[in-house]
């Protein structure tokens, strides 16, 4: 399974987000340390969910830290995130 | 002296530090080179210290903040933020606030 719908799988169980987009950016580091031949290695989140709602930006991060503990410490170099609670305007 | 405490020290004995990959002059990653440019854009005087240095250091930055990754940003002895939250903290002027709260120089009237 690609790690990209690894991450769509544990974010959308653990949020049950209104809206989720994960983009594998891989290519745009190719020649920086982080990138490997094959690449998944760098993602881009945009997640909308309640859970985030009240939550400070910190917490939000912890939260999907956390749901993606494993791929962090295994192959993702990188993970941008966008985390919103509907109705705080486009992640 | 534990790489915990280094780390305790340099946060708390430094009114902002930016723990990063490569050091202000050469930044090596572009995550930690964004906040290097907020930092520098801001004129606030900060200490960078290169993780790359020691994988010690490295994952005990880690650990410190139980926040898996790099750049970290600590001011007055707090962890600010990485790289996504203290970009959208600086376009929102929130940085500055937070900065200026804390009695810290920022240049100007620098907003995003």
């Amino acid at each position: 399974m690609q790690t990209k719908d690894v991450i769509i799988e544990k974010l959308t169980a653990a949020f049950a987000p209104e809206s989720l987009n994960v983009l594998d950016e891989s290519d745009q580091h190719k020649g920086h340390s982080g990138h490997r031949p094959g690449g998944q290695t760098h993602f881009r989140v945009y997640i909308v969910a309640n859970a985030f709602a009240g939550k400070t930006r910190i917490a939000r991060h912890r939260m999907i830290n956390e749901a993606l503990e494993a791929e962090i410490k295994g192959g993702v170099h990188a993970l941008a995130i966008h985390a919103t609670a509907p109705g705080e305007g486009s992640a | 002296m534990s790489i915990n405490q280094f780390i305790d020290n340099e946060v708390k004995s430094n009114d902002v530090v930016l723990f990063m990959k490569g050091t202000p002059q050469f930044p090596q990653c572009g995550f930690s080179g964004q906040l290097v440019q907020i930092l520098d854009y801001l004129g606030t005087p900060y200490k960078g210290i290169n993780v790359l240095e020691s994988g010690e250091l490295r994952e005990g930055i880690k650990a410190y903040t139980q926040w898996p990754t790099i750049p970290q940003l600590y001011v007055k002895g707090e962890f600010v933020g990485g790289c996504d939250i203290v970009r959208e903290m600086f376009q929102a002027g929130e940085l500055q606030t937070l900065l200026k709260e804390k009695g810290l120089t920022v240049q100007g009237n620098a907003v995003a």
